[in-house]
């Protein structure tokens, strides 16, 4: 009977290392340890066998079984490596492939630009107001102490429209500052915004375009005088060029919608055709600014007795280019996909001054 | 406005150099745009004294010259065919920089002989044309005098950029005024004393100008200059001129030049010989026209000052002289004319000519009214000095107004608007020196503003006069600060709107565009303006209207990229677009296209034009990052205008449309030469609901769905032009409460469909989220839903 079993052992074990994938190894399985199996037929006549020698016996058929099974787990796992094995090699890919394309698209510079000013102008408590493109001439002018023939209108080369509304002629504004007179109507003061936009004017060449955009600002309250306009756009241009070396220089100017006035110009190196931000021998105007005139105050019922403040506007476009290195200010108005991909940015690249202006 | 140095130390003391000047300028308010080193270049050449010029051994054409120099003698080798024993001539000497070459001069040996240096041709110097020979200098110059200065290289050149309200720094007097006035210097005077009169005076002046009218020309001066001698000015003054950009021309006409730049204050020289009968001050008349001095025949109107004798115009007063009665070298009497004109009237008469001149700046910017009479002495004085002759007896037309104003200045004022603390006694000082009379009055200043300065009218500008000549850059910076620790959210939720959707669509893979809110208006009567709002004054017919889409532009542009091989693209804009001129008629608009291919060609994916469907997408990816109710639209077929009438839609709320989307017109995309489809989206953002203003940012509970759901598949039949989305609403309606999602997974048409109609594959979702639906339950839903179908849009179920 022992015999016997180690005969079946051998055989079986033969068997099982020959099985050359898990369908025959189940075959295997079944014809050993099925219901009509051979181990199982053999078990069955244990009860032939001597009471004596059954215990003994029947050790022996537990230690077979547990046996098989165990050679023909660690067979399957065996042949299951191997298969998995022949399945990976299968399936290879090139890798090297191009992946499938995503397209991404591009935020315009003025865009980008804009939210970096109002994410500046915002710590220092600077709401941002709007007002139409197409104005009259009162708040264009007139309100900003630009009477009809004041010289300075001729500075502007105003677009006018053929049309008129309630027989007021209408045009382009020159600048973004009527916001200040819309703001200023609208609402009682302190004022602090600053209010972003396309402005026109009758201009074209290499470095004018005849629609442009421009940021102003006003701060209005009973004590802001010129020492805070310097600390602020000190504080401005620094953040917005992101260093904090830039050389300033507030001069005097003429603007009729401020008294006194002042430009304002930052340090810069030119040489090679390049103009580099900062450091350097020269300057570079970069804004207008002033206290506003007592005049524009009176023209919207604040006593400039009591009623103090300034503003200033800034060429959005040119800050741009001066800060991301843009050569042709005709550029930014074509559209161009390859300009676009180039100079355009990403559009998660949120400004903020938490997590920096740009990247 | 330029000037030189020299010039400027005419009427300012100082030891100050030229840079501090310029610095010191810049910080006055008379920015300075460039210093011009005239002469720099020259540094290094001086007179020198050709001892001996002999021939040279070796060669016809040229001579050795022994040349005595500043340095001691030189032997040269000259190729110059004056150069010459005996002559005085500029040395370059060994090391220098030949101006005209930028060429270091090294020794030589040229044919066997030794040079060491150079005698300079002006062409050589950049200082003339003349190379035909070597400079010729006059005996009298000592020999090592700098080349500068016999050159007569007048610099350095200063150049300003003059704001307009300062019209008196027009002139170097004013300049130096408010140099003097800072502190760099003092001040000196022009003679403008009285030059006696001999003689009868000159012909008779009359200011004939309607009532109201008066101010084209309050004062009128003329004087008559006998017996002068107009040949070309002094070297001096020529040189004065050329430095500053101005052509010398003769004797006389470079003096008003001079005295036009040196004082603001521009005069003209008739001769008198050519003029006929008295002198009258009118405004013109309509078809008069003068030939004027720039040798243009101008046509006038009655809106200009004129200058007329008999024989009718002779000049345009504050612009421009006439031809006829201009100074030539044959003058020898001259009417000089020193007269006030309305600036604003000369700046119209000088718009509506087109004419610019040194007078015309001036006049249009405001004369000191007092200084007539001064100016006209001094120029007087200078004319007979320069061309002799005498003078006769002013004839004067008209009187001054006092242009003078008072102004209460409260000294309290400085550090309100500036925050610069000064003293009374700098307060005064700086002013006086300005030419302010500054009387004490209480405990403030009583100021009378000099007759030179127009723009001075308000106590602002006092503060402003006061802190330019302090410094701006001593006004100490404060830093503006909020008022609470964190700040509040700055943007509208519109604006906030704005920026998301911009995001939002550029992440869906557009560039974005700033182009024109101009377009042409051809292209403008092709999106909703059928009358577009034009422009006065265009500065070309591409940009002549205000445009009533944001498409037209992106069309253009997307023209451009496919002319520049970017054959597919996806471009958009967010900015205004304007349905009329009045207010609320400009609307803040989106629109974006795409064009050309779907995506690049690529291994893995089929290729494919851009269709309807894919900026359906985009303007409800749109809605949605616009916080809109992407959910509660419905689409209608057809956009209209510029939209493929049969391959566009609308996405409408209830009954408002508020975007649309589809194919460009075939006709449109002609006639933008665009050879591709092109399909595009546009909307304003005005359109979509407003957020309104929430109280509590918490979100719902999210709902539990624990029950399995069951997928059941319908194929239907339907007439081809049934918009498909009434099938879905129907089956929607079969039952509201199991239904959760209903997709379409297939459109079929053609074969094994009979012709007109078209199969339409739907897979169902039945979900409750109450238990697990049985078989009956699904049956019975299912069964309504064919029934659904079938009732409201005819769908036949397919076996």
């Amino acid at each position: 009977m022992i015999d016997q079993l180690d005969t079946l052992r051998t055989e079986i074990k033969a068997r099982i290392d020959e099985a050359p994938n898990l369908r025959a190894l189940e075959t295997v399985r079944v014809t050993a340890l099925g219901r009509k199996g051979r181990i199982t037929e053999l078990v069955k006549s244990l009860g032939q066998l001597p009471s004596e020698e059954r215990p003994r016996a029947g050790q022996a058929f537990n230690a077979l079984k547990n046996d098989i099974e165990g050679m023909i787990d660690g067979r399957k796992a065996q042949l299951a490596d191997r298969e998995l094995g022949q399945r990976l090699d299968e399936e290879w890919v090139d890798v090297t492939l191009p992946a499938r394309p995503s397209s991404q698209g591009s935020i315009h510079p003025v865009t980008q630009v804009t939210e970096e000013i109002i994410a500046i102008f915002a710590e220092m408590g600077f709401a941002v107001a709007e007002g139409p493109d197409i104005e009259d001439d009162y708040h264009n002018f007139e309100a900003l102490n630009l009477p009809p023939e004041h010289p300075a209108r001729q500075m502007h080369d105003t677009f006018y429209l053929e049309a008129e509304h309630n027989g007021v002629p209408l045009l382009l504004r020159t600048h973004t500052s009527p916001v200040q007179i819309r703001t200023m109507k609208m609402q009682p003061p302190p004022y602090r915004i600053i209010a972003p936009g396309r402005t026109y004017r009758r201009d074209s060449d290499m470095t004018h375009t005849p629609m442009f955009h421009q940021v102003e600002g006003l701060m209005i309250d009973r004590r802001t005088h010129m020492g805070h306009l310097k600390g602020c756009l000190i504080d401005f241009v620094r953040a917005f060029f992101e260093r904090d070396d830039i050389p300033v220089r507030f001069r005097p100017s003429y603007f009729p919608f401020t008294e006194p006035s002042a430009e304002m110009d930052i340090g810069c190196k030119r040489g090679g055709g390049e103009l580099i931000v900062g450091g350097g021998s020269d300057w570079l105007e970069i804004l207008g600014c002033g206290m506003v005139h007592p005049k524009v105050l009176e023209a919207v019922d604040l006593d400039p007795s009591e009623w103090q403040g300034f503003a200033f506007g800034m060429g959005i476009d040119r800050a741009a280019m001066l800060k991301y290195g843009i050569p042709d200010l005709r550029t930014f108005f074509e559209g161009d996909l390859a300009w676009s991909r180039h100079y355009g940015f990403a559009p998660l690249d949120i400004p903020s001054i938490h997590g920096g202006l740009s990247r | 406005m330029k000037l030189t140095l020299p010039w400027l130390k005419e009427h300012l003391e100082t030891e100050a150099t030229v840079e501090e000047i310029a610095e010191r300028l810049t910080s006055l308010g008379l920015e300075v745009e460039e210093v011009i080193e005239r002469g720099e270049a020259l540094a290094d050449f001086s007179v020198a004294y050709v001892r001996d010029a002999r021939q040279h051994p070796n060669a016809d054409r040229l001579r050795v010259c022994d040349v005595e120099t500043k340095d001691g003698v030189f032997q040269v080798v000259c190729g110059a065919p004056n150069a010459r024993t005996g002559m005085k001539g500029v040395f370059a000497p060994e090391g220098s920089v030949i101006p005209a070459t930028g060429d270091v001069l090294k020794a030589a040996t040229i044919r066997g002989v030794e040079s060491h240096g150079m005698l300079c041709s002006a062409r050589e110097l950049q200082v003339g044309e003349d190379d035909d020979g070597i400079i010729e200098l006059p005996d009298h110059w000592q020999i090592g005098t700098p080349a500068t200065e016999v050159l007569g290289i007048e610099g350095p050149v200063i150049d300003l950029s003059i704001t307009p309200d300062r019209a008196d720094c027009f002139g170097i007097l004013g300049i130096a005024r408010d140099l003097a006035a800072s502190g760099m210097g003092s001040l000196k005077f022009r003679d403008t004393s009285a030059v006696p009169a001999s003689g009868p005076s000159g012909p008779d002046i009359r200011l004939d100008f309607l009532a109201g009218c008066e101010a084209a020309c309050p004062l009128f001066v003329g004087r008559i200059i006998r017996g002068v001698k107009n040949g070309s000015s002094p070297v001096w003054l020529q040189r004065r001129l050329k430095a500053v950009g101005v052509r010398p021309i003769s004797a006389l006409v470079d003096i008003t030049n001079f005295c036009t730049l040196d004082l603001a204050r521009p005069l003209h020289v008739f001769d008198a010989a050519k003029l006929e009968g008295g002198i009258v001050l009118r405004l013109a008349r309509a078809s008069e026209t003068l030939e004027a001095l720039d040798g243009k025949t101008y046509k006038l109107d009655g809106e200009m000052t004129v200058i007329a004798d008999d024989s009718g115009v002779i000049s345009l007063g504050g612009i421009m002289g006439g031809e006829s009665t201009g100074c030539t070298e044959a003058t020898t009497e001259v009417l000089l004319e020193v007269a006030l004109f309305d600036p604003l009237r000369t700046a119209m008469t000088g718009r509506k000519l087109g004419i610019e001149s040194d007078a015309r700046t001036r006049f249009e910017r405001g004369l000191d009214p007092s200084f007539v009479m001064p100016g006209m002495e001094y120029a007087t004085r200078l004319i007979l000095e320069l061309c002799g002759g005498e003078a006769g007896e002013p004839v004067i037309a008209g009187a001054v107004s006092d242009n003078r104003r008072e102004i209460d200045f409260d000294l309290a004022q400085l550090p309100r608007l500036t925050g610069i603390e000064l003293d009374g006694a700098t307060i005064r000082n700086y002013l006086s020196a300005l030419g302010f009379v500054v009387q004490p009055r209480d405990s403030n200043l009583h100021l009378t503003t000099p007759t030179w300065r127009h723009d001075v009218s308000t106590t602002a500008c006092i503060v402003e006069e006061l802190a330019r000549l302090h410094g701006y850059d001593r006004i100490p910076p404060v830093p503006v600060t909020r008022t609470e620790a964190v700040g509040s959210t700055v943007l509208s939720s519109e604006q906030r709107r704005r920026a998301i959707v911009r995001r939002a669509i550029a992440d869906r893979g557009f560039h974005e565009a700033v182009t024109w809110s101009f377009t042409r208006p051809e292209w403008a009567r092709f999106f909703d303006g059928a009358s577009p709002i034009l422009l006065r004054n265009p500065i070309n017919a591409e940009q002549s209207a205000m445009r009533p889409s944001n498409l037209a532009n992106l069309l253009a542009a997307a023209a451009n990229n496919f002319a520049k091989r970017e054959l597919d693209g996806a471009i958009f804009e967010l900015a205004p677009r304007f349905m009329g001129a009045g207010p609320g008629e400009q609307r803040m608009s989106l629109a974006g296209i795409r064009f050309g291919e779907a995506s690049r060609r690529h291994w893995q994916l089929a290729s494919r034009l851009v269709d309807v469907f894919d900026v359906k997408a985009d303007a409800l990816a749109v809605l949605d990052a616009a916080g809109g109710p992407a959910d509660k639209v419905q689409i209608a077929s057809g956009a209209g205008g510029a939209y493929h009438p049969g391959r566009s839609g609308e996405i409408k709320l209830g009954q408002k449309t508020i975007a649309r989307f589809g194919e460009i017109h075939p006709r449109i995309l002609a006639a933008f030469d665009l050879d591709t489809t092109v399909v595009a989206f546009d909307l304003d953002l005005e359109d979509l609901p407003k957020n309104r203003g929430k109280t509590s940012r918490a979100k719902p509970p999210l709902e539990h769905w624990p029950y399995p759901p069951s997928d059941r598949d319908f194929a239907f039949l339907v007439e081809r032009n049934l918009p498909v989305a009434d099938l879905l609403r129907a089956v929607r309606r079969a039952d509201k409460k199991l239904i959760r999602d209903v997709d379409i997974f297939d459109v079929y048409e053609g074969k094994g469909i009979e012709p007109g109609k078209k199969s339409i594959a739907l897979s169902v979702r039945l979900q409750s989220k109450q238990r697990t639906l049985t078989d009956e339950e699904i049956e019975t839903v299912a069964e309504r839903i064919i029934e659904a179908a079938g009732k409201s849009v005819q769908a036949v179920l397919r076996g």
